[in-house]
């Protein structure tokens, strides 16, 4: 491997331009403001040097107007930077409503890998080039981090709860993937690789693997095992409500709240359902904690989110469940 | 203004033997005993550093153990942090000046102040044991639910040590902000206060405000690791991001206990050794209250990747971009003040020039980590790493180095080797810039925080880090060697022999017990060097 120097890692997503642009901004305002005090401070200590022993110094030493020029100034440039820092982080926060969902849960000390297709794989992250990817992420026991620099994208991955992240990568090749939160003993060895191949590579690889149930056919699955369709039914004649086009609604609850129903509420219902009944149901849900590992979660989410009307339908046959706008 | 021998009687010969030190009410040998604690838990902190930098020299974690090599980082940060860098320049230059700078005989509580000095002795020794015997793994930081779930280091026993150290520094800050604002000499009013003293009583307020959340944090992770109370581990119905909260409301407020006192120490020697009054007096003492204020309201800015809310981290950060206005004006009036001074090159004033490149890096990288779409980059890599090394470390290194300097002949009545001073500040600057600007790049290209071995393409930049941190370590220990030369065989200083202005060049070197022969009157304001010499008959340079 060539050991060249580099300043700044690969660019291979979409968002790492804006990144590296705003970070080369800020080199530029540093090195201007560096290189002003330092130059004033040099000519102002060799311009008024002390030439006799009992010299002291003049009297200027207030101007408000001064003070008040080099305040407003870096004002000015950091607030114009926080603009743009910001639009880059809404960007960064925002998946593309078309990104392809892949799962990531975190472990001591490894990553494992869902794709929406149902492969698995350990510290590694095949993905086709040019295509959004958000990926969902849970940890089984501390909090770890999913970083991967040549997109300059990171997230904290949290035990009992979604993060998400996405990117679209430009370029192939094989890329970084860190733990970037300190995790225990092997949090170093806590790394892997992303493989960004041409999507007819992608499909060739996913092929190439043993046949894999979808996450979402595998969540089917598990609904049936774990008997949730029991109450869960199509229609109102269930005894818990039906899921469909729940995900991403708008749901009212006992307590006379709304809340959107994202990946944390479908996960909270299952773990925890009596802390958000929804409105006309009985609390008499049982839990699910300890039953279902952090796998079977994601694939029952996975099932939940099928059912959601895609957004096309949803303008077309505006249903019970609300109008999806969460998007 | 060269004095032939010292006072017959001072602070440090008043009285002898191991009792009259260890049972003094004297704020000035109070802090003398301070000094020996921090040097003593710098110099453990420096150690595990060389340990750290030994290790990361190869890609492969081929000298430690991963668990041994987890353990030395999180007792250099502990050591450093608690232990070194937030009691050093208030317990020492503090305790010893702030009465003598407002012209009072001690402070307001001298038998407190001496507790504290137990404490902090107390606490360091309790973490510094159960870091040696067993060991922490958690990091500085202590992040839940790994803290309290998962790690089966002494977590509760290290813990306690900083427990009980805040109490030194709730104290401490009590001690400072009565006497700041009860013993003032006749004449010394607020806006005649050094500037010095100004950033204490900043830095006291965030220490009584700040340090009880950091003791409940502490007690809320005892309570879970012991009585698995879910307060923050998930698995039992708590939340790990607001133990993050909780922690970072303490420890970034904890950065300004480390640089305002640093502040602190260069607007005096700025003062003195361009011998002109510090440019926008009043601009630079509201700065530190400023910054002590917005402190407060900047926590989320350590947490922009946590799982906190967009909106929250846009908030925090844009608080963040207006914590450093105060910042950019001190700087900006430090330069000014040169502007028609007369400046002359002694060893505190060269400290103080490498103080504002320091600080300069450090703090615009801070707005580079404050700026949202590229925090999420370089969080919790190398970049995070240089940046509060610049600003902690080098910072408050060099503003307490420069300062020890400045007091030096003050504190023991004698000079050092200029030579060397000037030298060692030199090696100072260099060694830090050659350790820790690699650590920018490294941060930047990917390389993450706490990492015991790491991907060849690091190396290089890694073996630079290691490199310039034996350089480093060399300018740390130059001056122990001339400085303890000094305390016996230095040239006497006499009272004043920077020629500056301040009360506490116009009591002897050592002063005596009570620091003054007669309780001084205060009738000008500070830094008035152009105006008394024109009282004085001799006209200033420009």
């Amino acid at each position: 491997m060539s050991q060249e120097i580099r300043m700044l890692p690969e660019q291979a997503s979409t968002v790492a331009g804006q990144v590296d642009a705003i970070y080369l901004w800020l080199i530029g305002v540093s090195v201007f403001f560096s290189l002003l005090i330092a130059g004033l401070l040099l000519y102002f200590a060799i311009r008024y040097r002390r030439r006799a022993e009992g010299e002291v110094g003049g009297r200027f030493d207030s101007s408000t107007l001064l003070e008040i020029t080099w305040s407003v100034i870096p004002l000015v440039i950091v607030l114009a930077t926080f603009f743009w820092g910001a639009k880059i982080y809404f960007t960064m926060f925002r998946p593309p409503a078309d990104a392809i969902e892949y799962f990531a849960t975190g472990k001591q000390w490894m990553w494992k890998i869902q794709h929406p297709s149902g492969q698995r794989e350990i510290n590694e992250m095949h993905v086709p080039v040019g295509v959004p990817i958000k990926v969902t992420m849970t940890s089984e026991d501390v909090i770890h981090s999913f970083f991967i620099p040549a997109f300059r994208v990171k997230s904290d991955v949290l035990p009992g709860r979604y993060t998400t992240l996405w990117f679209k990568a430009t370029k192939t090749g094989t890329f970084h993937l860190f733990c970037t939160e300190y995790c225990g003993s092997e949090h170093s060895l806590m790394i892997g690789k992303v493989v960004v191949m041409e999507p007819e590579a992608y499909q060739q690889w996913l092929a190439g693997g043993p046949a894999a149930t979808s996450m979402a056919e595998a969540g089917e699955q598990l609904f049936g095992q774990l008997a949730c369709s029991t109450c869960h039914q199509d229609g109102p004649t269930g005894r818990g409500p039906a899921l469909a086009g729940v995900f991403g609604s708008q749901v009212r609850l006992a307590s006379g709240r709304t809340v959107v129903a994202d990946e944390n509420y479908i996960r909270e219902s299952i773990l925890n359902p009596q802390a958000k009944v929804v409105f006309g149901y009985e609390p008499i849900m049982p839990t699910y904690q300890g039953q279902i590992g952090e796998e079977g979660l994601l694939q029952l989410l996975s099932y939940v989110k099928s059912l959601a009307p895609k957004p096309a339908e949803t303008a077309a046959a505006p249903d019970a469940g609300g109008d999806g706008s969460a998007r | 203004m060269s004095a032939a021998e010292l006072p017959a009687t001072h602070y440090l010969n008043a009285t002898h033997g191991l009792k009259s030190w260890l049972l003094t009410r004297d704020h000035k040998r109070i802090g003398l005993l301070y000094l020996l604690g921090v040097s003593f838990f710098f110099a453990i902190g420096g150690l595990f550093a060389a340990l750290i930098r030994i290790e990361l020299i190869t890609p492969a974690g081929d000298v430690f153990q991963p668990d041994t090599y987890n353990r030395i980082f999180t007792t250099h940060g502990i050591m450093m942090v608690f232990f070194f860098l937030i009691p050093a320049i208030p317990a020492v230059l503090g305790n010893f000046l702030i009465p003598i700078m407002i012209g009072a005989k001690d402070l307001a509580f001298p038998r407190l102040n001496l507790l504290s000095w137990y404490i902090y002795m107390v606490g360091g020794a309790f973490s510094l044991y159960s870091l040696l015997h067993g060991g922490v793994d958690t990091g500085w930081t202590f992040y839940t639910p790994y803290s309290t779930a998962f790690s089966n280091t002494y977590v509760i026993a290290t813990g306690l040590g900083i427990f009980i150290n805040g109490f030194s520094g709730i104290l401490t800050g009590i001690n400072f902000i009565v006497t700041i604002h009860r013993m003032r000499a006749p004449g010394m009013t607020w806006f005649r206060l050094p500037l010095f003293v100004w950033g204490h009583y900043a830095t006291s307020l965030i220490q009584v405000l700040g340090t009880p959340v950091l003791a409940i944090t502490i007690v809320l992770l005892a309570l879970e690791r012991l009585f698995h109370l879910g307060i923050f581990d998930p698995a039992r119905g708590g939340d790990p991001v607001l133990f993050q909260h909780l922690f970072w409301f303490y420890s970034h407020p904890a950065v300004y206990i480390m640089i305002l006192p640093a502040m602190a120490v260069i607007s005096e020697v700025i003062a003195a050794f361009a011998r002109k009054r510090i440019f926008g007096y009043h601009f630079v003492a509201f700065a530190s209250i400023g910054i002590a204020v917005l402190g407060f309201l900047v926590w989320g800015h350590h947490m922009f990747v946590s799982s906190q809310s967009v909106y929250a981290g846009t908030v925090f950060s844009v608080l963040t971009m207006l914590v450093a206005i105060p910042s950019a004006v001190k700087v900006f009036n430090w330069t000014a003040t040169l502007f028609r001074g007369s400046v002359s090159f002694e060893t505190p004033m060269v400290y103080a020039f490498c103080f504002l490149g320091l600080f300069a890096i450090g703090g615009l990288t801070g707005v580079f980590l404050g700026t949202l779409g590229l925090d999420v980059h370089v969080h919790d890599t190398y970049f995070v790493v240089a940046h509060f090394h610049y600003v902690m470390v080098g910072s408050t290194i060099t503003a307490f180095l420069g300062g020890l300097h400045y007091w030096w002949p003050k504190i023991f009545g004698r000079m050092y080797s200029e030579f060397w001073g000037r030298l060692s500040a030199i090696v100072v600057f260099f060694g830090f810039n050659a350790t820790f600007f690699p650590q920018f790049v490294a941060g930047y290209l990917g390389m993450p925080r706490r990492y015991h071995a790491y991907p060849e393409e690091f190396q290089a930049l890694h073996v630079l880090s290691s490199g310039g941190s034996i350089v480093l370590g060399l300018g740390y220990l130059i001056p122990i060697v001339y400085l303890l030369y000094s305390i016996k065989w230095g040239k006497p200083a006499g009272d004043n022999p920077w020629g500056a202005i301040g009360l506490e060049w116009e009591t002897t070197s050592p002063p005596p017990v009570e620091n003054f022969a007669a309780p001084p009157v205060v009738e000008h304001e500070a830094y008035e060097y152009a105006e008394r010499a024109e009282r004085l008959g001799a006209a200033p340079t420009t």
